[in-house]
């Protein structure tokens, strides 16, 4: 084998007293595709952000084309050629979507001012590769979250590096995006670009990689190339043997479960909200899990957060067990027995907080009326630690310092305690391994099963198709389709959207 | 599901911690080199009646701080802080019948009356505030801006002009008595500033202010009602002004127009310079003491040296940016944190 493009040995890192990382090797070679998969919290991105400068102090040595490296910032990693996406957005929400492409390093004109026109228009070309639409001056806050990720992902595509780390690019996209990044990695790779990709979709890693690493633990336990190996393999090295039921594809035929014969407990009427979507009514009856799935932007994720009354609709009515609420905001909404989960961790989570007030937050007013009760938040915390298996299993760690996937479980078991009468998940398992969205899809059907109404807005096929027992597709703003009694595959869910 | 290494607990290095508690260590650290400098260059300075005067100087500013740091935690601004502790020592006046020679069209009542519409006075103006802010949606910035310039009005159509010497008289006790040569004025700061703290730590609307501030998106999809928390921040703001208002102008011996003007400047400054954080969610009212004594400390300790007065004001306005350059550079340092995960 030629000497790799870029080769770790024997790195570790801590944090305070946490290992995260301990002697691993990782090894990327040039024009290649290599796919990076392990549990939530195995030291995926803790081992990129080494590589791409973000951490500097770690024990082992990088070498790139054999000499070696010792990055003290990001910077001298971008000057390597070394560009990265980070699992959590970094874009600036008050800039233009032309800035953020070129943040940091803005064409600049003969006497030092920003050439606008040029940027617009590199900014406009580069999103057009990527097969967006969107205009380079729109604020970029304004836009919805996968979009947002498109356009960072535009960012380090195009910025002319050599080693592209892009970790869970994927995750707020649907399958048509997917298709396109993939594309867009496949020609970088013609031009002899290597792409390190993180994902917890092994479909996607076995479909676009060319070799695979698997870490567990901080540890490396496994790689191969592609060609050798399938997901039975990588699950297994993951998370170790005796877990077929995971492998599930989702592309034969999954059997819904009939309607339950329960009361209606949230009706939507013509319900419409401006741009966003229209005329959209349904019916969701105690115990029974409703999927509302569509491509980005099909307005499925606006209507999550009208039935929270964080959107007021302008036309149509929300009925909650039988009378007609206007929902004035989300407290609102709240007091009338629904739970919202949206798919941005950052619009949910407190990140300097410890883990048990991030929990505690939307139930405070069950466990306390004037006083707090700290002992108590921590109490009911560790109960949902030990139920989303989140690690490390402490109420009082930092939030921020939880890997990406963990974040998501918590930002979840926020309404777990005390469950409300209505749950609308958006993106629930946005970011968690296969064995932590298996513990998801159980813990949401047990709420059904308790007699919950449950709402799955998604624009992943597997995650709407695990959990729900009816699904809704939307198409540009309208309901196109109900797939309710009987069974659907995954084809013909995503021929509907 | 797997069996994972035994996860150990994590113990943070000496520079690790530094780092996270920059933004409470730095105020502390200006303080103490203050106090060693003041104590080094004049004999008068650390001295029990020192002491007492200090703590006498920074009453009035530090109940209005207790206010204000609710407003800063949750990330908003209060202008008419200030403004409106002057109007409610105007109004509190205008209700007690003053001297023959003071020729104001007032209106006397009993003391327990005046003080308690003058209370109400306060908050109203703070509840217009909260209504500007929630409601109408005008930025707190601009919003008590405008309250500044309102309630310096009401003050300027109370007095019209002219100094109001009584007020009731226990206002007068609080503002100018001591029981057991501790003044009640500091009394009552200690008071606004426990009661503030019990407030933040261990009530459930504390921990709203403080997760509205921290992110106000993430509070409002949990279902707090960051409205309300936003509201109640300002009336609490006018209230603890309007008190502020009252033990002032007895303090002073007179109620007169503009002379809380430096008050609003102090009163900021002090919360800031404790290391409260101007984006919100991160201080506290420990954070405002710490403040509150640099504050204290600086101002009077400049008039123990022997330097030129004019010189004084550029000095204070120094150390101020000093501190103000701390206080966003710890949020940097934080940010940058984030976005390496390392919080
Ligand atoms: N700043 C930090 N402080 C303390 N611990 C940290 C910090 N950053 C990461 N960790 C810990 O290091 C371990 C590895 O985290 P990392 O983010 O690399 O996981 P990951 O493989 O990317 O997981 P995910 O799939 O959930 O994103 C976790 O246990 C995490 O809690
Ligand atoms: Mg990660």
């Amino acid at each position: 084998m030629p000497t790799p493009l870029l080769e770790m040995i024997g790195i570790t890192k801590s944090f305070g007293g946490v290992q995260a990382l301990k002697g691993v090797d990782f090894a990327l070679q040039a024009g290649e595709i290599h796919g990076l998969v392990g549990e939530n919290g195995a030291g995926k991105s803790t081992m990129m952000k080494i590589i791409a400068g973000v951490h500097s102090g770690y024990g082992g040595r990088m070498t790139i084309e054999g000499r070696e490296v010792n990055f003290r910032s990001a910077r001298d990693a971008l000057a390597a050629g070394i560009g990265m996406v980070h699992q959590e957005l970094s874009i600036v929400p008050d800039l233009s979507v032309a800035e953020n492409v070129f943040l940091g390093k803005q064409p600049i004109g003969a006497v030092g001012q920003v050439r606008w026109s040029t940027m617009v228009r590199e900014a406009g070309e580069q999103l057009r590769k990527l097969g967006l639409d969107v205009d380079p001056r729109t604020r970029i806050g304004s836009l919805p979250i996968g979009l947002q990720q498109l356009i960072e992902l535009a960012r380090v595509l195009f910025s002319g590096a050599r080693i592209i780390i892009l970790d869970e690019p994927t995750s707020a996209l649907s399958p048509p995006e997917v298709e396109q990044l993939f594309s867009v990695l496949r020609a970088l790779k013609r031009e002899g670009r290597s792409t390190i990709f993180i994902s917890h979709f092994l479909d996607d890693i076995l479909r676009v990689s060319d070799a695979v690493t698997v870490f567990r633990n901080g540890r490396k336990v496994a790689d191969s190339a592609v060609s050798t190996i399938d997901k039975g393999w990588v699950i297994e090295q993951m998370i170790g043997v005796g877990h077929d039921d995971l492998e599930e594809s989702y592309t034969g035929a999954i059997p819904l479960a009939a309607k339950p014969s329960a009361p209606v407990v949230m009706a939507a009427r013509n319900l419409g909200a401006s741009r966003f979507f229209r005329d959209v009514s349904f019916d969701i009856r105690a115990g029974e899990i409703l999927g509302i799935y569509g491509f980005m932007g099909c307005g499925q994720v606006e209507l999550a957060r009208t039935l929270f009354g964080k959107i007021a609709p302008d036309h149509g009515t929300l009925v909650l067990e039988g009378t007609p609420r206007r929902l004035r905001n989300t407290a609102a909404a709240k007091g009338a027995g629904i739970a919202f989960v949206p798919e941005s961790r950052r619009s949910m989570l407190f990140h300097h907080e410890p883990v048990y007030k991030n929990a505690s937050i939307a139930i405070l007013d069950r466990i306390s009326r004037l006083w707090l009760k700290p002992m108590r938040e921590r109490e009911i915390t560790q109960v949902q630690i030990g139920a989303l298996n989140i690690r490390p299993p402490r109420a009082d760690a930092l939030l921020g310092s939880l890997s990406g996937g963990n974040q998501q479980k918590v930002a979840l078991a926020k309404w777990l305690t005390h469950p409300p009468k209505v749950l609308v998940l958006s993106e629930p398992t946005r970011g968690m391994d296969v064995g932590a969205k298996d513990d998801v899809v159980r813990i949401v059907r047990s709420l059904r099963d308790q007699g919950l109404a449950v709402v799955v807005v998604s624009t992943e096929p597997e995650t709407v198709l695990s959990l729900a027992d009816r699904i809704l597709v939307m198409k540009k703003g309208a309901i196109a389709r109900e797939f309710a009694d009987g069974s659907i595959s995954k084809d013909r869910l995503l021929e509907a959207a | 599901m797997t069996v994972q290494d035994k996860i150990a607990m994590p113990r943070p290095s000496l520079g690790f911690w530094l780092r996270n508690q920059m933004r409470n260590v730095a105020p502390f650290a200006t303080l103490l080199c203050l106090v060693v400098f003041f104590s080094l260059a004049s004999p008068s300075f650390a001295t029990a009646d020192n002491l007492a005067n200090i703590l006498t100087q920074i009453s009035v500013t530090g109940i209005m701080a207790v206010g204000l740091t609710f407003v800063i935690l949750c990330g908003e601004i209060d202008l008419s802080v200030a403004a409106v502790a002057n109007a409610t020592g105007i109004a509190v006046a205008y209700f007690t019948s003053q001297e023959a020679y003071v020729s104001i069209a007032n209106i006397p009542l009993p003391g327990w009356a005046a003080i308690i519409l003058a209370l109400i006075g306060a908050g109203v103006l703070g509840l217009v505030n909260a209504l500007g802010l929630t409601l109408i949606g005008i930025p707190s910035f601009i919003m008590t801006l405008a309250m500044m310039q309102i309630a310096a009005g009401v003050s300027a159509m109370l007095v019209r002009g002219q100094i109001a010497y009584a007020v009731p008289d226990i206002v007068t006790t609080i503002g100018s008595g001591s029981i057991h040569g501790v003044p009640w004025i500091v009394v009552l700061l200690a008071c606004f500033l426990i009661v503030g703290h019990v407030v933040l730590t261990y009530t459930r609307f504390g921990r709203y202010v403080y997760m509205v501030g921290g992110n106000r998106e993430a509070a409002e999809y949990s279902g707090v009602n960051t409205k309300v928390i936003l509201g109640a921040v300002l009336v609490i703001s006018g209230v603890c002004s309007g008190v502020a208002g009252m033990a002032g102008v007895a303090h002073f011996g007179s109620a007169q127009q503009n002379e809380f003007d430096t008050y609003l400047l102090d009163s900021i400054a002090a919360v800031v310079v404790g290391g409260t954080s101007l984006f919100g969610g991160r201080g506290s009212i420990g954070n405002t003491i710490v403040g509150l004594c640099v504050l204290g400390v600086l101002n009077n300790g400049l008039d123990h040296v022997q330097i030129d007065s004019f010189l004084k004001i550029l000095i204070r306005g120094l150390i101020l940016l000093a501190a103000l350059v701390i206080n966003v550079y710890a949020q940097r340092l934080r940010d940058t944190a984030a976005v390496r995960g390392e919080v």
